[in-house]
């Protein structure tokens, strides 16, 4: 099985671990992520004044391309997730909008993409419990806490990849590889997102408040699907620490990651020296590496 | 030849300001057929009547024609008179002058109003050349109600009917009667006991001798129409002989075996065989064969073994019998929208979370916790609940856009219950609106707040989550203009009343409408609120739509006065305006089955002497034809016609145009 | 707080103009309060977002260009997804961040962003906060 994705601009950099290890996982449950040929950043945000079509246009010009290559389409950011999603939905569903796009990018494009996360191919199209028989390395007792963020989930007209109020698809692919997922509150609550570029202190009040929730609930280890949650995630625990003198910060890592360690990938590979709190005391501690 | 006669009102000025009327009758007496005619300043009047019905005898007219205002006015009022002199009413006919004529046009010389009023009359004249004389139609009456829905709607109904010597058959899906109000601990607004005012009337459906009761019931099928309803009732398998049956409760006591009690809404177990509460009516248990390792893999059986009569019989199969009546109400009465739905309100994973229904049931002295408020997940008393209104109602994005009426009164009655019950516990409550307007019902809200310590924030909620053992309300009072936060033992959701499952298809089968939530839709909803367009068919209660014990009761005696005045006669008359098919000609295409929207066009068999069915027919059943016309515009071969308006009388007023 | 109300403000077009923008009906709102009860920053905000939409309704425009509310919002959309009425505040809030965007008048400026976060901080972090306020 072979699905075009789109890795978008901050997995082709910063966090090429993320990248890297979701495509050696991919092989190992038995797909293969073939990179669109031609792609371009999507934006990274999706406008919601519906009068702002030029926003528009990059997400289109991406769906665009990959239309030509086949009929589906794969990401692993949530905030490429959520525009490439909303974007084509626009597309599909408003004539005149679309109209107004394609003449723009100077494209014939109309929605026939369907846009899957890569969670959501391990889900319907893999099976969860496929991926556990492909399990080399159970991560047993690893409390780990998934945070959701907004983009996979919000708004549900659009319906993210799961119920919006109680998700369960991460804890599911958790419970897969052998991990025990924690349930706590703020896993659906925002990090403060963008306002990491003007204004540090809301950030770092918010994505604090998610990792204190989560430690609460005994997580030992945070997996996400965005590079700016796992950002601010990441920010935010230098100030936690530093203000609480009993908060023990804990890594921050990508979802693919932890799935590549229980899949047998070498440690090594998996980017986690990228991370600000490093992964690998925690998962010697727990004979993972 | 015939003798006709022409009566053209002026009604005062109304009709003579744009019509010469004198001009009309002189026109009209030109016409063959016609031998009288003449002009009137107020027809109706009682002077008007009498020279009405003089002149018939003094000209001896066979038929007349009145013009004047429209047939809705006074069509009724002349056919009487026509009749008090002798001829046969639908001999008589009215042409709208005033409606259709003088009061469009504005002619001051009369010219158009003459002219147009001369060819309306003259139209209408070749039409009752054409009448044949008919005959009102009279239908006997089958003097029997059927209730369907055992809620204080339907036992109401049927106490007042069976109260007026009728006899009534109350069809009641459940084991016993009682509906949500069995359910409720006390009602406001004036705090009795629910139970206490509703099982004496539970009592004394069961012990009326006029009143027959069908528990553990369905409808399964209705035909016929007002009068003559024929309908087939499913009697589930209850496994026990009903009727030798005692009420010891010997085989509820002996049965090994649990399971959720649907009465007590999760919050209890009970045993496999069973009556839904204490006070059930009938006090006869059934089983519950899905559960029952007897039934199922002939497994236990102790039941059997200890009841004294022996009536229980695990072979025991649903019955069908067929009852006959004149009237059927409707009072299947209302459902909770599932809370499922709110998982923002963390319902089903917190255990503490609960909805309305389930704290009345708390709440009551016969409920799973005799009365004392203890959260569902460790039996503690909370000390501190939030009750969260309007969830699911007034919410067009995942619940109804309606308001559902009786939760702001019963919230308000929740935290005043829970102040009695759990002296020093906080009850907060979260509304947008209080809505109150029944009588004395303004003054219990405020006493919930200024007595009772209930704290009102007004906003509503977003999120509710657990933390540290406790629940977290996060929620908004707009008009501090603050988010809220409270740490509460338990939250009471108050979810939107919403239609029973499966009341679309009990419609269907009744031939009665429905609106989009599947709430039954009156006749009017201001001048007829509790009939239905099927004639014969009545609502009462919350089918139709929430509100209180005080309105369902009224609804439930309104039908019952109903059914009362229906049966107050031996027959019916109803107007003989109904359609008749020409045996010769229909060809049995049904495309007039197809089309009659009142289902009053039957497939009749022809049969020679022998017996075999030679050919097939379309009958319309005159007691149901509403005399639309549908049908006769659907025949292709024209077989269809409507009597007083056939294709005949039709084609010769217009072409006399 | 003493507010005088006009027709002229209310029906006027200024606030035409917002619900052009952002593609919302005012009127919709039924002020139950749920999008600040869900808001993450609602307490941050000099107004919370179910103020914005009554300001909104009033005509009072410039309360709500005055307060800090746009430029907090994190975008995170809880609002939209909780309302009971399908309203967005979210969307009015972008769209009156648009309006001072489109008229270069955005509260951030290149220059001002710290240069230790523009080595880190993820790309999408940029072009996202980018769009959002940089005029
Ligand atoms: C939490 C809560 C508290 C309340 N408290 C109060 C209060 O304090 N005071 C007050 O005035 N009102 C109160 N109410 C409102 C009250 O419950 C209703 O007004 C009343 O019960 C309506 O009665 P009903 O007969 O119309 O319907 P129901 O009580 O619903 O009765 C309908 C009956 O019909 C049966 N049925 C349904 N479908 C079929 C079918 N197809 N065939 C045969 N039978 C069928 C059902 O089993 C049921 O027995 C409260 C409501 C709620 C939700
Ligand atoms: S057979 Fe057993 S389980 Fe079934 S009702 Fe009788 S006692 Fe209960
Ligand atoms: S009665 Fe009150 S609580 Fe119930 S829906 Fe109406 S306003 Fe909301
Ligand atoms: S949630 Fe919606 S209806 Fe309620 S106050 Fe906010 S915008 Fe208005
Ligand atoms: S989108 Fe903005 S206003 Fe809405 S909930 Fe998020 S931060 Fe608050």
């Amino acid at each position: 099985m072979k699905i075009p994705y789109y890795p978008g601009c901050t997995l082709n950099t910063v966090s090429k671990g993320f990248d890297l290890s979701a495509r050696a996982s991919a092989r190992s449950v038995g797909f293969e992520m073939e990179e669109l040929a031609q792609w371009n950043c999507c934006g990274a945000t999706f406008p919601l004044s519906p009068d702002n079509l030029i926003a528009l246009s990059a997400p289109a010009k991406v769906l665009a391309n990959a239309r030509k290559g086949g009929e589906e389409l794969t990401t692993l950011c949530s905030v490429c997730y959520n525009v490439l999603k909303r974007t084509n939905a626009v597309m599909k569903g408003d004539k005149e909008k679309r109209s107004v796009i394609n003449g723009f990018i100077n494209e014939e494009y109309d929605g026939s993409l369907s846009i899957i996360h890569y969670l959501e191919i391990l889900r319907d199209k893999v099976g969860f419990d496929k991926v556990k028989a492909a399990v080399k390395k159970p991560l047993t007792g690893l409390k780990t806490g998934a945070y959701y963020g907004c983009m996979l989930l919000r708004p549900f007209e659009d319906r993210g990849i799961d119920d919006s109020e109680r998700p369960v698809i991460f804890e599911d692919m958790l419970k897969a590889v052998g991990a025990e997922p924690v349930e706590f509150p703020n896993k659906i609550e925002c990090c403060g997102a963008h306002l990491a570029m003007s204004n540090t202190g809301l950030v770092t009040k918010l994505s604090g408040n998610v990792m204190t929730s989560a430690a609460d609930n005994g997580a030992e280890i945070i997996v996400t699907s965005c590079p700016l949650c796992q950002y601010n995630l990441e920010q935010s625990q230098t100030a936690l620490a530093s203000a609480t003198g009993d908060y023990k910060p804990m890594p921050i890592i990508y979802f693919t990651q932890l799935l590549g360690l229980a899949l047998g990938q070498p440690v090594e590979t998996l980017g986690f020296e990228k991370n600000v709190w490093d992964a690998m005391p925690l998962l010697k501690k727990k004979g993972l590496a | 030849m015939p003798r006709i006669g022409v009566f053209v009102c002026q009604c005062g000025n109304n009709i003579a300001a744009t019509v010469d009327t004198k001009k009309v009758a002189e026109e009209m007496l030109k016409l063959p057929g016609v031998v009288y005619t003449c002009d009137y300043k107020f027809m109706c009047s009682s002077p008007g009547q009498e020279m009405l019905k003089q002149t018939i005898k003094d000209n001896k007219l066979d038929s007349i024609i009145v013009a004047a205002c429209s047939p809705h006015m006074h069509e009724k009022t002349f056919r009487k008179a026509g009749e008090a002199a002798g001829l046969n009413p639908y001999r008589v006919e009215i042409t709208n002058i005033r409606e259709q004529c003088s009061w469009v046009h504005h002619d001051k010389t009369r010219a158009v109003g003459t002219v147009k009023s001369t060819d309306l009359t003259r139209m209408t004249l070749e039409r009752l050349k054409r009448n044949q004389p008919l005959n009102k139609i009279k239908i006997p009456i089958k003097k029997r109600a059927l209730v369907i829905g055992g809620g204080i709607a339907g036992i109401q109904a049927a106490l007042d009917i069976a109260e007026g010597g009728i006899e009534v058959v109350l069809v009641e899906r459940e084991p016993s009667i009682g509906g949500n109000m069995a359910r409720l601990s006390e009602t406001f607004p004036t705090m009795d006991c629910s139970q206490c005012i509703l099982t004496p009337k539970m009592v004394e459906a069961e012990l009326n001798e006029n009143i027959k009761l069908y528990t553990y019931s369905e409808v399964e099928k209705v035909d016929g129409y007002i009068g003559n309803f024929t309908v087939q009732i499913r009697k589930k398998a209850r496994y026990v002989d009903e009727d030798r049956c005692t009420g010891c409760g010997e085989c509820i006591e002996k049965c090994p075996f649990n399971a959720e009690s649907k009465f007590e809404l999760g919050l209890a177990k009970r045993k496999i065989i069973y009556t839904p509460f204490p006070q059930s009516v009938p006090n006869i248990p059934v089983i519950d064969a899905p559960n029952c390792p007897k039934i199922q893999k002939d497994k236990c059986g102790a039941c059997a073994v200890v009841c004294g009569p022996k009536c229980i019989d695990f072979k025991q199969e649903d019955k069908i019998v067929t009852e006959e009546f004149g009237a059927i109400i409707v009072a299947t009465g209302y459902d909770l929208m599932p809370n499922e739905r709110f998982g923002e309100y963390g319902y089903g994973r917190i255990k503490d979370v609960i909805n309305g229904m389930q704290f009345e049931r708390l709440a009551s002295s016969s409920g799973p916790t005799g009365g004392e408020i203890r959260r569902p997940s460790d039996g503690k008393v909370p000390q501190s609940i939030v009750f969260i209104q309007c969830v699911g109602s007034r919410d067009e994005q995942k619940g109804v856009s309606y308001c559902s009426k009786v939760c702001c009164m019963y919230t308000a009655k929740h935290t005043m219950l829970y102040n009695h019950k759990v002296h020093g516990g906080k009850s907060y409550v979260f509304y947008m609106d209080i809505r109150c307007a029944g009588k004395r019902y303004e003054e219990f809200v405020r006493r919930a707040i200024e007595h009772d310590g209930a704290m009102y924030l007004r906003g509503r909620v977003s999120r509710v989550y657990e933390k540290d053992g406790r629940i977290i309300v996060q929620g908004a009072d707009t008009l501090s203009n603050s988010q809220v936060e409270i740490e509460a033992d338990m939250v009471v959701m108050a979810t939107a009343l919403v239609s029973r499952p499966g009341a679309d298809s009990l419609a269907q089968k009744l031939g009665i409408g429905y609106d989009k939530y599947k709430f039954y839709n009156e006749y009017h909803p201001k001048l007829r609120p509790v009939e239905t367009v099927t004639a014969g068919i009545f609502l009462a209660g919350t089918c139709m739509g929430p509100m209180d014990i005080p309105d369902s009761v009224a609804q439930g005696s309104a039908t019952a006065s109903k059914v009362l005045a229906l049966f107050s006669a031996n027959e019916m008359t109803r107007e003989p305006i109904t359609a008749l098919v020409n045996k010769v000609t229909c060809n049995a295409c049904w495309d007039c089955v197809t089309a009659c929207p009142y289902s009053a066009i039957e497939r009749d068999a022809v049969k020679n002497r022998q017996g075999e069915v030679v050919r097939l027919l379309a009958k319309v059943n005159e007691g149901v034809c509403q005399g639309c016309g549908v049908c006769v515009a659907a025949c292709r071969s024209k077989s269809i016609d409507l009597k007083g308006y056939t294709d005949e009388q039709v084609f010769a007023a217009l072409a006399a145009f | 707080m003493k507010i005088r109300l006009s027709g002229a403000d209310i029906d006027g077009p200024r606030v035409k103009h917002i619900e052009r923008v952002t593609g919302e009906d005012l009127k919709h709102c039924y002020q139950c309060g749920k999008c600040s009860a869900g808001c993450p920053v609602s307490y941050l905000m000099e107004v919370p977002p179910s103020r914005v939409m009554r300001l909104l309704q009033l005509g009072r425009v410039d309360d709500v260009e005055a307060a800090n509310t746009m430029w907090v919002c994190v975008g995170c959309v809880q609002c939209y997804a909780r309302c009971p009425k399908g309203c967005s505040v979210a969307s009015v809030l972008e769209g009156m961040r648009q309006i001072q965007l489109r008229k270069g008048t955005g509260p951030t400026l290149i220059k001002d962003i710290p240069i230790p976060f523009l080595r880190k901080a993820p790309q999408q972090a940029l072009v996202c906060g980018f769009r959002k306020f940089v005029g």
